[in-house]
């Protein structure tokens, strides 16, 4: 099933730029002097003078033996490219993810519990706030009230001479604090917001009435019966953001010169890096896709009931 | 009056408030800042002061003038935005869950695509191959907002057409067409409500976004490229707080505004979500001395005191 929707996906992306208008010899061919015949080469030569369904054949063979293609722009293959960038966002996606899962949930579900008292409104309201504030701006706050602390950008320190391991780890994670913390802050009002919902949805049904009925405590029926209950949409909901989130995070990379994904879609963009581009696509669809399979084999571990 | 009930709640008025003042803003923002935007008025990144309450921007423009001419943008994307997702999403759904087989099987292909399409990304794709122009980034966020909608219009569809009086209106041969415009579409009116309020949200946000990465109208002010300006043009390092804080704050402010109407309609439509059956906390029972000549200190109140949101609901089990 995730593999036809990725091949589905594959498809209509490379469908997609081929309709682009303007092929990206047409941007290399801007070149003062560049004769009509020096065109028709460079097309021959990326192979853009062929049929779409031989390019498109073309390109299904190749990416069935992991080639990407090169990218336009530094000549390098795209994978690599690619791979550098995934390695370099997805540690700093995951560090905010995993304070958010942990912040939201708790938040959500204490909101939920103490439904309708100061505490709840205390909490959905600023769970709101924070889920309303662009992340760039969020980003930019922090840089403005937290710059001289931390760095104000880029990924390790360029001036440290031959890190150990552990230097380089802590200088690293020195770096990652504040675009983590934008991931972070962005994800939890929506998972905290996220969660009461579906705790309050659980908490009206009536095996919750049976367990008060059976004189349980009420940590233990949130613990025991609610929770359990609504991790299912949770988990569902993580699992997709989590998806959303690697393209998404463009604009945090972008405030904090972080080389990651964001930004390689975001250059790729702007000078015109088809291959590039359409990798780029790939990998971020393939995570999405994936991250939904995941959430599948989550719920049907979580929920007896669903059944493959 | 029925239908302004939900104005009652206190939330709901606040975030109403809050949309009509910018609207207001939007309509009027040429009047209550008759010429200053768009104009050098002081020094680069002036600070606040009475003349210019908000200070100045990177060119010496007044940032309240700017705010307010910006929230014509931002409405306009969001409303427009929104409108497109509502309309191709509607269509979508109501088709794919009416017409069943497998009209629903590729329009749900269709939609699973773009579920999956790393939704900024693309956006920024097709804005830059485009061209910056308010129509476009309107057109782009409208095309990629639509799937929450589609779905969930599917699903309320799909359950909607097995109704008794659906089946009976078919049976006394009413057209497809007059099914779904007379019989479908008005069950489905708060969804869709509650869930534009939540499109309008997400496509400012996605404005904000697009233009703070290059990508908005070069020609028109929104806030989100007010934030642009300040990064790019370093705000930060000239300590300018002011030119880039309210932007981002009358953002948050619209945002909020539209989730809690989206949240507020959905909870009206689904009053599943008003009760739980968690024993009542914070209730005290404290019985008054059996003589009943002193009080404790406490409440003037004897007999058992209850206290806490579900009172009643304990006055009545006890």
């Amino acid at each position: 099933m995730a593999l036809i929707t990725i091949f589905c996906a594959v498809s209509l992306n490379f469908l997609l730029f081929r309709v682009v208008p303007g092929d990206a010899v047409s941007n290399l061919a801007r070149v003062p002097n560049s004769t009509v015949a020096q065109q028709q080469a460079l097309r021959h030569e990326f192979g853009l003078d062929r049929s779409i369904g031989a390019q498109y054949v073309a390109y299904l063979r190749e990416l069935a033996h992991g080639n990407l293609g090169r990218s336009f722009a530094n000549g390098q293959p795209v994978s690599k490219n690619l791979g550098e960038a995934l390695g370099n966002t997805l540690p700093m996606v995951l560090l905010g993810t995993v304070v958010a899962i942990v912040a939201g949930i708790a938040t959500g579900v204490l909101g939920a519990v103490r439904r309708g008292t100061r505490t709840d409104r205390a909490l959905t309201v600023s769970s709101l706030a924070v889920y309303a504030l662009p992340a760039q701006w969020v980003g930019l706050l922090l840089l403005f009230l937290l710059g001289g602390v931390f760095p104000s950008g880029g990924r390790v320190d360029e001036f440290l001479i031959e890190p150990s391991a552990w230097q380089h780890a802590v200088d690293v994670l020195w770096h990652m604090t504040l675009p983590s913390l934008v991931v972070g802050l962005t994800l939890f009002g929506q998972y905290a917001l996220l969660t009461r919902t579906a705790t309050l949805e659980t908490l009206s049904e009536d095996y919750v009435l049976t367990a008060r009925a059976k004189g349980l405590s009420t940590p233990r029926i949130v613990r025991r019966h609610v929770l359990r209950n609504a991790m299912l949409p949770i988990s569902t909901m993580i699992a997709l953001t989590l998806g959303s989130v690697v393209g998404g995070v463009v604009l945090i990379e972008t405030v904090f010169s972080w080389p990651g994904i964001g930004r390689a879609v975001y250059s790729a963009v702007t000078s015109r890096d088809y291959p590039m581009l359409q990798g780029a696509f790939l990998v971020l669809t393939v995570v999405v896709v994936v991250c939904n399979y995941v959430s599948d084999l989550v719920c049907l571990r979580l929920d007896p009931r669903i059944t493959a | 009056m029925s239908q302004f009930r939900f104005l009652r709640r206190p939330a709901i008025a606040v975030a109403a408030g809050v949309l009509a003042l910018t609207l207001l803003v939007a309509l009027f923002a040429p009047l209550l800042a008759a010429g200053e935007a768009g104009r050098r008025v002081g020094p680069v990144f002036g600070g606040p002061s009475s003349a210019h309450l908000l200070g100045l921007d990177d060119a010496g423009q007044d940032v309240l003038s700017l705010l307010l001419h910006g929230a014509r943008t931002v409405l306009i994307v969001g409303a427009a935005a929104s409108l497109v997702a509502v309309l191709i999403g509607c269509a979508v759904g109501v088709l794919a869950g009416y017409a069943g087989g497998w009209v629903d099987t590729v329009l749900m292909r269709v939609t699973d695509y773009f579920l999956v399409v790393p939704a900024l990304p693309f956006m920024i794709v097709v804005a830059a191959i485009w061209g910056p122009s308010l129509d476009h980034i309107i057109l782009v966020i409208g095309l990629l907002s639509w799937t929450q909608m589609a779905r969930l219009t599917r699903a309320q569809t799909m359950s909607l057409r097995e109704r008794g009086y659906i089946v009976r209106a078919r049976g006394l041969g009413s057209s497809h067409l007059r099914i779904v415009t007379r019989h479908l579409l008005p069950h489905l009116t708060p969804l869709v409500v509650a869930n534009a309020a939540l499109t309008v949200a997400t496509a400012i946000f996605a404005e904000a976004a697009l233009a703070f990465l290059g990508l908005g109208d070069p020609t028109s002010v929104s806030w989100g490229r007010m934030i642009e300006h300040a990064f790019s043009r370093s705000a930060l390092s000239a300590g300018a707080w002011w030119a880039f804080v309210p932007p981002g704050l009358c953002i948050a402010a619209v945002v909020v505004a539209c989730s809690v109407i989206g949240q507020g309609v959905a909870e009206i439509a689904n009053p599943q979500l008003q009760r739980d059956h968690l024993p009542p906390r914070r209730v005290r029972l404290r019985a008054t001395p059996a003589g009943g000549g002193e009080d404790d200190g406490g409440g003037s109140e004897s007999g058992p005191r209850l206290s806490g949101r579900t009172a009643a609901t304990v006055m009545e089990e006890s």
